[in-house]
């Protein structure tokens, strides 16, 4: 998918030569009271899918908005794309957010409008020619196997829908990072593992970096225990003991970043509150 | 039979409800200060983006019609009803005065000058103030704004400016369009229920009125039209607390957008007279 309308391509693999594509820096922020977050340091690199674990509560959806700078952090500094943002003006701000997708807890689609508008919202802004919109907004519902919906209004879908719809419009103007949170939140079971194949279908089809937000475990290890197969059009598991090398995981405890590693040292933590978390 | 313990228990309650009190009046105070100055802000960046790009002119369009056509019957309706009471009341006191002749001058000049644009103001307010609040801060709590946001468009924009722009507009035609509704729910009262002559209404209410008379009515809705819908937007665009939260923005949009006008309307009267005495 692109501005000719052609299928959807594998997306850019490197920002600023391998520098990450996002990178806190002693970050923490409160809302009128105790901090939310408290020295939080971590980075993404390019091609790589970070998953932010945590129980409710613990600041992981305000993690997720002060990387595209909803929010503004009240110390540290927050780099995306190569830009420094902790303190960018918000219409400077714009034009980046652009350059990066992002799937809400609820999906968060316009209900005025028909999906085909919730998809192409970024493509009608920028005046791109209707036929090619179509087009571009049917392949990307393709790729969540939705197209069906072209016509229909968010209110006439179902959560799981709702969720599918929401990544067909992060990703359609080939983002450089997609964050997701809590994508499967509140859905039953077989909903979840379709959203599950979605991202890694995007994880390994178009190598987009990511930074998903979760507090479901089976999700995390789906994501890390599964690659996408081209020719079956499924998510297939890894051989055993294998997991996917550019997942890996972070860990929020009221605040504070606990755990950054990969799945291997998640499941060997001594750290008493992930060895709850896990258990 | 006195308790001591319970004599300290007392005092100790009435100190503490005395702090509480106070923390209370503190508190409401601060937050009343920041609400004034982040409204100030937000109205300020909200008449400022009126005149720079992008204007989105669909929305401006689609908003138009949705106040504009939207609020005509209940303009129609309370202009034609106020009228005719204004008919009804001044016949029997200019009886009195053998003065039921100049019912038409009093009516159109009062239409014109106060009730037409502060009885719109108030209507559209009622009808659109609230429908702003409501629809931006259900946007808001199911993360549409922020949504908006990442997407790259600025809600202020996208949202805020269209409605403004298109209120101060529309209120303008309908505060004239209530204007014509007063008067002929004059005319139609002093024909049909005072049973006085209707040629005379009209040329009274036509040969008295004098352009300074149609300033002031026109320009009062330019100010309310900004007020009621800069208030609708920004109590929309603050709103927290889920849909409990949206009730609270909506009423309390309607409530100052309502009282701002008639304050609004106290001192521009003040410093109109002043350009056009009487």
């Amino acid at each position: 998918m692109n501005e000719s309308g052609a299928p959807i391509q594998p997306g850019p693999e490197t920002v600023n030569d391998g520098a990450p594509v996002v990178a806190f820096r002693n970050v923490s922020i409160s809302f009128d009271g105790p901090l939310v977050l408290d020295d939080v340091s971590f980075s993404v690199a390019p091609g790589e899918t970070r998953v932010l674990l945590g129980p409710a509560g613990v600041g992981k959806s305000v993690l997720l908005k002060l990387v595209n700078g909803l929010l503004r952090p009240d110390q540290g500094t927050i780099s995306l794309l190569g830009h420094e943002i902790s303190h960018m003006p918000e219409q400077q701000l714009f034009p980046l957010r652009t350059r990066v997708g992002m799937v809400f807890q609820e999906g968060a689609l316009f209900d005025s409008l028909s999906v085909r508008d919730n998809v192409a919202y970024q493509l009608i802004q920028e005046r791109v020619p209707d036929d090619e919109i179509d087009q571009r907004v049917r392949d990307a519902l393709r790729f969540v196997e939705l197209e069906e919906t072209f016509d229909l209004f968010p209110a006439s879908l179902s959560g799981g829908m709702r969720r599918r719809v929401a990544i067909a419009r992060a990703f359609i103007r080939q983002p450089e990072l997609l964050l997701y949170d809590s994508p499967t939140g509140g859905l039953d079971p077989l909903t979840s593992t379709t959203i599950i194949e979605l991202i890694v279908k995007e994880r390994d089809v178009l190598h987009t970096p990511s930074l998903l937000v979760t507090h479901r475990l089976q999700d995390a290890f789906l994501l890390c225990n599964h690659r996408f197969d081209q020719q079956t059009g499924h998510m297939v598991p890894l051989p055993k003991g294998q997991t996917d090398p550019g997942t890996t995981f972070l860990m929020l405890e009221e605040g504070r970043l606990i755990f950054d590693g990969t799945l291997h040292e998640l499941v060997k933590s001594k750290n008493p509150f992930v060895r709850e978390f896990l258990e | 039979m006195r308790y001591p313990v319970q004599e300290s228990g007392a005092r100790f309650n009435r100190g503490t409800a005395k702090a509480m009190a106070i923390d209370k009046i503190e508190n409401t105070a601060k937050n009343l200060v920041l609400t004034v100055q982040d409204y100030s802000l937000f109205a300020y960046r909200a008449f400022m983006n009126l005149f720079r790009p992008p204007i989105y002119w669909p929305e401006f369009m689609v908003q138009a019609d949705i106040i504009g056509v939207g609020s005509l019957s209940i303009v129609v309706l309370s202009g034609l009803s106020t009228g005719g009471v204004l008919a009804l009341q001044s016949a029997a006191t200019l009886s009195a005065f053998g003065a039921t002749a100049i019912t038409g001058q009093f009516v159109s000049l009062t239409m014109i000058r106060e009730l037409g644009p502060v009885l719109t103001g108030v209507m559209v307010s009622g009808r659109n103030a609230s429908s702003m609040a409501s629809e931006l801060g259900s946007m808001v709590v199911t993360e549409q704004i922020d949504a908006m946001r990442a997407l790259g468009v600025d809600p202020m924009r996208k949202l805020v400016t269209p409605r403004i722009a298109s209120t101060i507009v529309m209120l303008l035609f309908l505060t004239i369009v209530a204007d014509a509704c007063g008067i002929a729910g004059g005319g139609l009262v002093t024909i049909f229920m005072n049973h006085q002559n209707g040629t005379q209404y009209l040329d009274m209410a036509w040969e008295h009125l004098r352009y300074p008379d149609i300033v002031q009515g026109l320009v009062k809705p330019l100010f309310f039209g900004y007020i009621l819908s800069s208030i609708g937007c920004f109590y929309g665009m603050r709103t927290s607390g889920g849909t409990q939260g949206v009730g609270r923005s909506t009423i309390q949009a309607v409530v100052w957008a309502s009282v701002l006008i008639i304050f609004v309307d106290f001192l521009l009267t003040q410093v109109l007279l002043t350009f056009f005495p009487l």
